[in-house]
């Protein structure tokens, strides 16, 4: 399936065999005032406004839509500028209260800008995310993001191809988030540096796109370039009627051309990695890298166990920062705050899971707990669902779409020594702020953490309705 | 963009696996204009540590980086690009780099070199001892020569090793391939 994108949108080659790739859609969000300025300098233009869409989602307020309540000029200066240069181009733009606002990776699936077969492009590393409807979907930095604006194409490395077959059945209160933990867990926060990963086999098949957006959302978490998910009546299910999706005869066009796009039957990879998850137990973080995972009704591990020294020293570290030790079994490690939200995990499906749980519970007293939808279509469908209530009653704050507490670039942060059970993407020393220890994990086993003011297994939270 | 041809420098060493961007400048600095002053953030919170390398010469006059496997490794900020570059440092050497730092880098005349795992042990063993010895990097050439002698020969695409011996950026490059871009869209299918 890579094969086919790729070829399809290779322009030229050079002469050390990098690729010119075209990209068909490149998504803007209130970081991008870099690539701008570059245009600026050397008075350019952008090639084609109508292959971009703008939203902003990083720097913006959760708590109000008004940008004067942004306290920093020069957080207020980004999504400011980000407005003034899009509007400058004429590019399209999702401004702070329309209700298609929301984070980038959650905005272009849900209006069906993302598409398979599409190569889509942000200056954001979880452009990951959108190869879950079979487009291949890739980060990058501002100097390319520029000039993608300016040219439509951007030169690439052909990646290596690296295929994930998942089999098994998950069971109850175990979702996308706990399998992806658990690949990562497996090949590291390295295992896949060059490559762009195909997930597939049983378990994949049997997700819904949102639970695969989750999944390929992470890839970059185990180093990969891209994530990819063949295409599949679920994908065209879920792309049908969309604002940006193709309607009627291209609709029947787009979907004839969308099923040839799976690998072929036999198709080579460069590497194959087979995971069974059943009997898989929700995933929990313990340290300060993806790779550092356990079932939550494991243990905190020894670094003395673990045979290579490098591995040993870094463990030591992370359990250090983390304020853990080893042997301690992860339900007993309490914490103060919960987010459910980020671009890994914000969708309705998402906060759906986690107000089953929530449901005529209250949040533990000392914990504080935020529920901050993807999007602003999330956020409105979740209040039509009554959600919001089953939150706010529960004692969570309801909050404004926006990436908030995944990366503090707003000013949401947690405070330093405090312990975060959040749905996002990154345990880094210091991501969720200075001092700040992250737990990663589902919205399920983030709000029974929120309720039981520790990490809990929601398994047994169920089986107590 | 600056030419980068020989270096003979200090170096920082950060023997862990899996620095990530975030270390190299957290988050909350980002909307900081890019005025040549990002090195003041680098490695931020890191550095209120005060036995930090950096805070202290010869870690605090390196240029060169000398980093575990998955050197760079999560977001794609070009911010932790801009840090390095602005602090002074010009060269990074590590088993692995994060893929999306590592094409950043190249367009901001930084060097990314990976060594075999091995050969950074032994050059990250040396550091530990004497922190205060060079290592010499020669682009023209392609290689690392460790401060016992030791001399490591590595691999570079030719374009990016034109640019940055040239001081050259792709952007241009990319600009004069617009017909080929062009011609490009003319001949594929609406979509």
């Amino acid at each position: 399936m890579f094969d086919k994108i790729w070829s399809r949108h290779s322009v030229a080659t050079r002469s050390d065999g990098q690729v010119l790739v075209y990209v068909d859609h490149l998504l803007i969000h209130d970081g991008y005032a870099p690539a701008f300025d570059v245009l600026r300098e050397r008075g350019l233009r952008v090639r084609h406004p109508e292959r971009s869409t703008a939203v902003p989602d990083h720097y913006i307020p959760t708590t109000s839509r008004d940008l004067g309540s942004i306290a920093d000029p020069e957080k207020r200066a980004m999504v400011m500028s980000m407005k003034r240069d899009v509007e400058e181009h004429g590019i399209q733009l999702f401004p702070l209260g329309d209700p298609r606002q929301g984070i980038v990776h959650v905005v272009g699936p849900e209006q069906g800008i993302t598409q398979p077969g599409i190569v889509l492009v942000c200056a954001d590393s979880h452009t990951s995310t959108h190869g879950a409807l079979g487009a291949l979907a890739f980060g990058v930095g501002m100097t390319e993001a520029a000039q993608i604006l300016a040219c439509q194409a951007i030169w690439q490395r052909r990646p290596k191809s690296m295929r994930i077959w998942i089999d098994g059945q998950r069971g109850p209160g175990v979702t996308a988030k706990d399998i992806i933990l658990a690949v990562i867990g497996r090949i590291g926060a390295s295992g896949a540096i060059g490559h762009v990963i195909e997930y597939a086999g049983p378990a994949i098949a049997a997700l819904s796109v949102e639970g695969r957006l989750t999944v390929c959302n992470m890839s970059i978490e185990a180093g990969a370039r891209a994530g990819l998910v063949a295409p599949d009546d679920t994908t065209f299910a879920y792309l049908k009627d969309r604002p940006f999706a193709p309607s009627g005869a291209a609709w029947d066009a787009a979907v004839a051309q969308w099923r040839a796009l799976p690998s072929d039957p036999g198709a080579a990879f460069d590497r194959e990695v087979r995971i069974d998850i059943s009997g898989l137990a929700p995933m929990v973080t313990w340290g300060t890298s993806p790779q550092d995972v356990a079932p939550v009704d494991g243990v905190v591990p020894d670094p003395d166990t673990m045979t290579d020294p490098a591995q040993r020293e870094r463990a030591r570290g992370a359990l250090g920062y983390m304020g853990l030790v080893p042997g301690m079994a992860m339900g007993e490690i309490s914490i103060d705050r919960v987010f459910i939200g980020s671009c890994t995990n914000s969708r309705i499906e998402d906060l759906r899971g986690a107000a089953v749980v929530v449901a005529g519970r209250k949040v533990h007293p000392k914990v504080e707990a935020w529920v901050v939808p993807g999007s602003t279509q999330v956020k409105l469908q979740a209040e039509a669902e009554g959600l919001d209530r089953t939150f706010k009653d529960a004692g969570f704050a309801w909050h404004e779409a926006g990436c908030s507490l995944c990366l503090g670039t707003n000013g949401d942060l947690v405070p330093p020594g405090q312990r975060c059970a959040s749905t996002s993407n990154r345990n880094f020393v210091g991501r969720q702020g200075p001092g700040a220890r992250t737990h990663l994990m589902s919205p399920m086993s983030a709000a029974a953490a929120a309720i039981e003011g520790r990490l809990a297994d929601v398994r047994t939270m169920m089986e107590r309705r | 963009m600056d030419r980068f041809t020989v270096l003979e420098a200090p170096a920082l060493a950060l023997p862990a696996a899996n620095i990530d961007t975030d270390q190299i400048i957290p988050g909350r600095f980002l909307q900081k204009p890019r005025d040549g002053s990002l090195g003041r953030y680098l490695f931020h919170d890191l550095r209120q540590r005060p036995d930090f390398p950096l805070n202290r010469p010869p870690g605090r006059d390196a240029r060169i980086v000398v980093a575990g496997p998955n050197f760079a490794c999560g977001s794609s900020r070009e911010n932790a690009v801009w840090a390095l570059y602005d602090h002074g440092f010009r060269a990074a050497l590590a088993p692995s780099f994060g893929d999306i730092f590592f094409g950043n880098a190249l367009k901001n005349g930084f060097l990314p070199i990976a060594m075999p795992p091995a050969l950074n042990a032994r050059l990250l063993g040396q550091l530990a001892g004497r922190p205060e010895l060079a290592i010499r990097i020669d682009l023209p050439a392609q290689t690392v020569t460790l401060p016992d002698g030791v001399i490591h020969g590595f691999a570079i695409d030719s374009f990016a090793k034109d640019c940055l011996i040239n001081g050259l950026d792709e952007l241009d490059y990319t600009l004069s391939r617009m017909p080929e871009i062009a011609a490009f869209e003319r001949q594929r299918p609406a979509s």
